[in-house]
């Protein structure tokens, strides 16, 4: 077997594992209580016990957390292309966004419970909200960078500003989209299951705190391995769409 | 057409950021067809000049004309090619090539003619010696090749005007000497007019009827040499006395300019 093939393929699955014979290994030493910290075995064995209610959590929190993460792509990029293209949009807006982007997101969910009521729109609401910003920083700093050398070469044929933006901005931008994206993935779910756990009678984060009330630990811990594997499916597939779209940036 | 194609008359640049003008009352006129090399010490405000021709700028004071219009007026005009090649990574080649043709024809036109311009996109590879790297990406490519193909960028369009902004600065000497070549033989088969922005004072006389000095910043045409040497010239010919004798006057302009810099102004060296 190629090293690669062993560092792609196995390694991830190896250290994983390991990782959780480690975990089983110390509840088992330290005989640690079930509603302290349960054995992965037992959260496994939850798992298939409870997959019903489960799945259906986890379908709810993957539906609030895309649509999220579409928002947030969506305006991000619109965003970004303005503050990337106009340096007055820059200078004005940029304070502003860094001012909302400091702000901890799970701080808004009861304002947007009073707006909107509990449930699924402020979970949607907090994944967009958390994961927007990372996507229009990207968008902007790869269409500043464009080489200058470029766009003269652009304006030089006679090309508009759209074509620019066509042919070069964005282009050039992908890389910039991708490594945004990955980050932005991970931080929807985080915006999603914390407003689900605040607000909501559905999803994944709902299911942890009522299985916490109850002291079903197993339950909740078996929540956020769903939670965790359903991030590394979405990462995974935007790292699979970024190699097939941006395999220049990387160069081999 | 008796006037020059492209005439500047007591043109001025200053940069809307810089207190200082980068050129200043530079009048040249290059006949169709002709080839003009600028030279001069870094920062002389050389490329100024290209930027003002290709209508990248306008001219602050004095006038700048390219074919009896204002430059930049006609789309597909200009061809450039510039120190770095300025390939977009993520095009092949060919499609980096075509980059002109789809500007400069807009999306319906380029479509339907688009196996007319891949045939002479290919043909014109072909003839700068990049026929098989065509479907490879640039950056899988030497940085004399990626060179080459910017100079097909430049010429894809056919446009009327030619501009080269020190595109062999970056390569080795017998790299550059075969781009020379290159350069001349489609220079004399389609007669773009041509303005050349170098250091290199053999590179100028090789390839221009006509070259000018320029001084320090802010720019000023000190000198004007025409270069009355026969065509097709070649690099062997670059040792002849008559093409040193040419290469050691300009030196010697330059070399004073310099020195007149240089005492007014020490705590910058100009190389070049």
């Amino acid at each position: 077997m190629a090293d690669w093939m062993l560092n792609r393929r196995v390694l991830p699955w190896l250290v994983t594992l390991g990782a959780f014979l480690m975990w089983e290994g110390v509840v088992r030493t330290f005989q640690i209580k079930t509603f302290i910290l349960p054995a992965p075995s037992l959260v496994a064995t939850t798992l298939v016990a409870q997959w019903e209610p489960i799945l259906q959590h986890s379908l709810q929190t993957l539906m609030t957390t895309l649509v999220g993460l579409a928002l947030a792509i969506g305006f991000g990029v619109l965003l970004g292309l303005a503050v990337g293209a106009s340096e007055k949009i820059y200078a004005g807006l940029y304070p502003l966004m860094v001012a909302f982007n400091s702000i901890p997101k799970v701080a808004l969910v009861p304002i947007l419970v009073i707006w909107f009521g509990i449930g699924t729109v402020p979970a949607i609401l907090t994944a967009f909200l958390i994961s927007f910003f990372p996507i229009v920083v990207n968008i902007a700093t790869g269409l500043a960078t464009v080489e200058p050398e470029l766009n003269d070469l652009m304006r030089s044929l006679g090309a508009n500003r759209l074509t620019v933006l066509r042919k070069v901005g964005l282009p050039r931008t992908l890389p910039y989209f991708f490594a945004a994206l990955k980050v932005a993935v991970t931080l929807a779910f985080v915006g999603s299951v914390i407003s689900e756990t605040v607000a909501a009678n559905a999803g994944v984060g709902y299911m942890m705190m009522v299985a916490g009330s109850r002291f079903e630990v197993p339950l909740v811990f078996a929540g956020l391995v769903v939670v965790g594997a359903m991030g590394i499916v979405l990462y995974q597939a935007f790292e699979w769409l970024e190699r097939r779209l941006t395999f220049w940036a990387v160069r081999g | 057409m008796s006037e020059g194609f492209i005439e500047l008359d007591n043109a001025t640049l200053c940069y809307a950021r810089s207190e200082t003008p980068a050129v200043v009352d530079i009048s040249l006129t290059v006949p169709s067809g002709g080839s003009v090399a600028l030279v001069g010490p870094s920062g002389c405000g050389k490329s100024s000049v290209l930027r003002l021709i290709a209508g990248l700028e306008t001219a602050t004071g004095g006038r700048v004309t390219v074919g009896g219009a204002a430059p930049g007026a006609s789309r597909g005009a200009v061809g450039v090619a510039f120190q770095k090649s300025t390939m977009l990574d993520w095009r092949t080649v060919l499609d980096n090539v075509l980059l002109p043709l789809e500007v400069v024809s807009g999306p319906t036109g380029f479509r339907a003619r688009r196996a007319e311009y891949r045939q002479r996109a290919l043909a014109l590879l072909e003839r700068l010696g990049l026929g098989e790297y065509a479907h490879r990406y640039p950056w899988e490519m030497s940085g004399g090749m990626q060179q080459r193909a910017s100079l097909c960028r430049a010429l894809i369009h056919e446009p009327d005007l030619l501009l080269l902004d020190e595109p062999f600065a970056a390569l080795d000497a017998f790299t550059r000497e075969d781009l020379w070549g290159l350069v001349q033989s489609i220079w004399r088969e389609r007669r773009p007019t041509t303005v050349l922005v170098t250091h290199d004072l053999r590179e100028a006389v090789y390839l221009a009827d006509t070259v000018y000095v320029f001084s320090k910043g802010p720019g000023r045409i000190v000198h004007r040499e025409d270069i009355a040497l026969p065509r097709p010239r070649t690099v062997e010919g670059t040792f002849d006395a008559d093409f040193v004798e040419y290469v050691q006057r300009l030196r010697g302009h330059i070399v004073e300019v310099r020195e007149t810099v240089e005492t007014r102004n020490t705590e910058e060296p100009a190389h070049g």
